[in-house]
C-alpha cells in the first residue's frame, strides 16, 4: 500500500463522496422539517440531467449548476404540492418521484443525445497554495474544482442556520412539533414548503455534481441508489451535519477502494467490498439502537386545526 | 398508509347506498381512472416527443395481450409479480415498509438458483421442486428479521433498515453467484442450470408454468387471512394505530416480526417461482427489480389482494407489451417507468379531490361550515 494507492483512495471518495454529501445535506434539512423525501433520487437524477444539458449547451460549468439546482428544485416543487400542500402520503409521492424522473430522464436523454453522446470538457481544479504541497493528502484533497470547497462551506452553512438562527428553529419545530410551530404563530406549511425546496437544490447539485464534474457526461440511472443512501445519512445524522460529512466521505471511500484496489493490483470481490458500508451502518444501528431519534412529525401532513 | 386503509373505510362509510353495480362501477372508476389519466398525460408526452402515442399504446395491447405469444409472456410474468405484491400488503396493511423487497427478491433467488440443479439432480424432481419453493420461502423471510427486529425491539425505522438489508442482499447474491454457486457455463457469471424438463411444469396445452396457479392460490389464502382471521384483523389493527394495537392487548412486537417475515417470505417464493418456472438458473447483476413498481400497483389497488389481480394483469401486459411497442416508436424501455410514475401521481391527485369533495359536500348538509370539527368525521380517517 503506497502513497500513490491512499491518494487515490481518497480522491475517489471525494469524487463519490460529494454528491452524496449534498444530497443527504439537503434530505437533512427536509427531514428534521418533518418531510420524508423518499423523491431524494429522483430529484437527483433530474439535477444531474438538467445540469448536464444546462453545460453542455452553454459550455459553462457554473451555468450547469445553477441549471442543476433549479431542476432539482422544479421536483421538488411535486413534493410541495403534493406532500407539504395537499398533506398527501410522502412515501407514495416520494416513490412517484423516483419512477417518473428515472423514465423521464431516459427519455430525455434518448431523444436529445441518443446519436451524439457528447462529453463535457473536465472542470478546472483550484488547488489552495501551501496546502496542497501536503504529500498524498494536498493533491488529493486541496486541488478540487470549486464546487467541491462551497460543498464544504455548505455543510456549516446549513449546520449553521439549522441549530442557531430562527429559521432553523422553526425548520426543527415543524418536524419535531407542528402543532406548537402553528401555535406560535408560524406558517408550518411554508417553513415545510421552504425546507423541501432547499432539498431538491442541494439533491440537484448533488446531481449535478456527478455529471457535469465526475462523470463528464449523463447516463440515464447514473445515480445508481446513491440517493438512497443519501436518506440513510441523513437518518443517521439526526440534524448534524457534520455527520453528513463524514458519514458522505465513509460511504464514498467504500465505492471507490474498490478501483483503489484494483489500481495497485490486489483483486478482491467488488460484491464484498461493496457490502461493507451497509454493513457497518446495520451493525452501528444495532449495537447503538435508540428509541425517537427521527423527528416525531416525519412523514406525518400537517393540516391546521386538526389534531 | 395504514392510514390510507383507514381513511377509504371512512370515507366510504355509506350514508345512503345505491344500487351494488353502482357501487362496484364506481369502485372500480376510482380505482382505475388514475390509469386512464395517467396513460393519457403519457400519450400528450408522446404526441410532443414527436411520437404517435395510439401506435405506442395499441402495439403494447396487440403484443402484450391479443397475440398468443404476448398474453402467454403476459400470463408468466402474472406469478411473480403477484407473489410480490401479496408480499407487500401484507407488510403494508401492519403499517411496516418493507423498502426491501429487492433485495429479498434477489437473495432468495440467488440460493435457489444455486442449489437448484444438485437438489433437481438428487431426488425426485416433484420433491426437489417443493423444497426449493420452501427454501425461496424461508430465505425471503430470514431477510427480514434484521430490520424487523431492530423495529420490534427498538422501534427503529424501517425504512432505512430494509433499505440496507436489499443493499446488503443485492451485493451478497452477487457475491454467491460469482463465489461458492458459480459454474463454468457462459459468458457471464451464473449458478448451475436446472435441465429444462425439470422446471416447474406448464399447465397442459400451454407454455404457462403453474407458477400463477400457486400464486392466485396464495392470494386466496392471505385475502382469507386478512379478512376472516383474528390475526388479519391484529395486523389492520397494528397498521391503522400501532398505539392502540399496544393498548389493546396486542403482542405488537410478535405481530411485527411475523408480518415482516411473512412478507419477505412471500416475496422468497414469487422469486422461487420465477426461477424454477422460467429461468432454471440465476446470472450474476440479474435484478429484475420489481419492487418499486409494485409499490404503485399495490397503492393503486387500495392494498387488497384481490383488487390487486387485474392491476397486476394490466401492469404484466404493460411490461411484456411495452416492451415490444418501446422498440417500435423508439423509445427506451424505461418510459413505462414514466408511465407509472404519472398514474402514481394522478393517484394521488384523485384521492384528494375525493375527499375534497367528501368534506364540502358533508358541510352542505350540516349547514354553515361551523368550526374545524365539521370535516372531522370525513378527513380524520388520517
Amino acid at each position: 500500500m503506497d502513497a500513490e494507492f491512499w491518494a487515490a483512495v481518497i480522491a475517489g471518495a471525494i469524487l463519490a463522496g460529494m454528491p452524496l454529501l449534498l444530497a443527504a445535506l439537503g434530505e437533512m434539512v427536509s427531514e428534521q422539517a418533518g418531510i420524508l423525501n423518499i423523491g431524494l433520487e429522483g430529484m437527483m437524477l433530474f439535477g444531474a440531467y438538467g445540469g448536464f444539458v444546462v453545460a453542455n449547451w452553454t459550455g459553462s460549468s457554473w451555468l450547469g449548476f445553477l441549471g442543476a439546482l433549479i431542476a432539482g428544485m422544479a421536483v421538488a416543487m411535486l413534493m410541495v404540492v403534493f406532500c407539504v400542500r395537499m398533506g398527501r402520503d410522502q412515501i407514495v409521492v416520494g416513490i412517484a418521484i423516483l419512477l417518473s424522473m428515472q423514465g423521464l430522464t431516459s427519455l430525455l436523454h434518448q431523444v436529445q443525445f441518443g446519436e451524439s453522446y457528447p462529453r463535457l470538457d473536465g472542470v478546472p481544479s483550484i488547488p489552495i497554495p501551501g496546502l496542497s504541497k501536503i504529500p498524498v493528502i494536498g493533491p488529493s484533497v486541496f486541488d478540487q474544482p470549486l464546487m467541491f470547497y462551497i460543498g464544504i462551506v455548505l455543510i456549516f452553512v446549513v449546520g449553521w442556520v439549522l441549530n442557531k438562527t430562527n429559521l432553523g428553529l422553526n425548520i426543527r419545530a415543524a418536524g419535531w412539533k407542528p402543532v406548537a410551530l402553528d401555535n406560535a404563530g408560524v406558517d408550518v406549511l411554508k417553513i415545510r414548503t421552504i425546507a423541501v425546496l432547499v432539498t431538491g437544490g442541494l439533491a440537484g447539485l448533488g446531481g449535478g455534481y456527478m455529471a457535469i464534474i465526475a462523470a463528464g457526461v449523463f447516463v440515464p440511472f447514473m445515480t445508481h441508489g446513491q440517493g438512497f443512501i443519501a436518506i440513510v445519512i441523513a437518518m443517521l445524522a439526526r440534524g448534524r451535519s457534520v455527520w453528513v460529512l463524514i458519514g458522505s466521505f465513509l460511504f464514498g471511500i467504500a465505492l471507490s477502494i474498490t478501483t483503489a484496489l484494483q489500481l495497485v493490483g490486489v483483486q478482491v470481490s467488488t460484491d464484498l467490498i461493496n457490502m461493507l458500508p451497509f454493513l457497518v451502518v446495520i451493525l452501528a444501528l444495532a449495537l447503538f439502537a435508540r428509541q425517537s431519534y427521527l423527528p416525531a412529525a416525519l412523514a406525518l401532513p400537517f393540516e391546521r386545526g386538526k389534531r | 398508509m395504514g392510514d390510507m386503509a383507514n381513511q377509504e373505510a371512512i370515507s366510504a362509510g355509506p350514508v345512503e347506498r345505491p344500487a351494488a353495480w353502482r357501487r362496484y362501477g364506481k369502485e372500480f372508476w376510482r380505482h382505475f381512472a388514475p390509469v386512464v389519466y395517467g396513460l393519457a398525460a403519457g400519450g400528450v408526452l408522446l404526441l410532443i416527443l414527436g411520437k404517435n402515442p395510439i401506435t405506442f399504446y395499441w402495439t403494447t395491447i396487440e403484443s402484450g395481450l391479443l397475440s398468443w405469444n404476448g398474453l402467454m409472456q403476459t400470463l408468466i410474468r402474472l406469478a411473480p409479480l403477484l407473489l410480490m405484491s401479496a408480499g407487500f400488503i401484507v407488510a403494508f396493511q401492519a403499517g411496516l415498509w418493507n423498502i426491501g423487497g429487492d433485495g429479498q427478491f434477489l437473495m432468495a433467488a440467488a440460493v435457489v438458483g444455486g442449489l437448484g440443479a444438485s437438489m433437481v439432480g438428487a431426488m425426485p424432481v416433484w420433491l426437489a421442486l417443493v423444497i426449493l419453493c420452501i427454501i425461496g420461502f424461508v430465505v425471503g423471510g430470514a431477510w427480514t428479521i434484521v430490520p424487523s427486529a431492530l423495529k420490534a425491539y427498538y422501534g427503529m425505522n424501517e425504512i432505512i433498515t430494509s433499505l440496507m438489508m436489499a443493499y446488503l442482499g443485492t451485493n451478497l447474491a452477487n457475491y454467491l453467484i460469482k463465489g461458492p454457486f458459480i459454474t463454468d457455463v457462459g459468458f457471464v457469471p451464473q449458478t448451475n442450470v436446472i435441465p429444462f424438463a425439470d422446471l416447474l411444469p406448464n399447465i397442459p396445452g400451454t407454455r404457462i408454468h403453474v407458477g400463477i396457479i400457486i400464486a392466485l392460490l396464495v392470494l386466496a389464502v392471505v385475502h382469507y387471512m386478512q379478512t376472516r382471521t383474528g390475526y388479519g384483523l391484529r395486523l389492520r389493527i397494528l397498521g391503522a394505530n400501532p398505539k392502540a394495537a399496544v393498548h389493546a392487548g396486542i403482542n405488537v412486537k410478535r405481530d411485527i416480526m411475523s408480518s415482516f417475515a411473512l412478507s419477505g417470505a412471500l416475496i422468497g417464493l414469487a422469486a422461487a417461482v420465477e426461477v424454477l418456472g422460467v429461468w432454471g438458473y440465476v446470472r450474476a447483476d440479474w435484478n429484475p427489480a420489481f419492487g418499486m413498481t409494485l409499490f404503485a400497483i399495490v397503492f393503486l389497488a387500495g392494498l387488497n389482494v384481490m383488487v390487486v389481480i387485474p392491476f397486476v394483469f394490466f401492469f404484466a401486459i404493460i411490461q411484456i407489451g411495452g416492451h415490444e411497442a418501446a422498440r417500435v416508436v423508439g423509445l427506451p424501455n424505461d418510459f413505462l417507468l414514466l408511465l407509472v410514475g404519472l398514474i402514481l401521481f394522478f393517484m394521488v391527485l384523485t384521492e384528494w379531490a375525493r375527499i375534497k369533495s367528501a368534506v364540502s359536500k358533508k358541510l352542505k348538509k350540516t349547514g354553515a361550515g361551523s368550526g374545524p370539527g365539521t370535516d372531522k368525521a370525513v378527513t380524520d380517517g388520517r
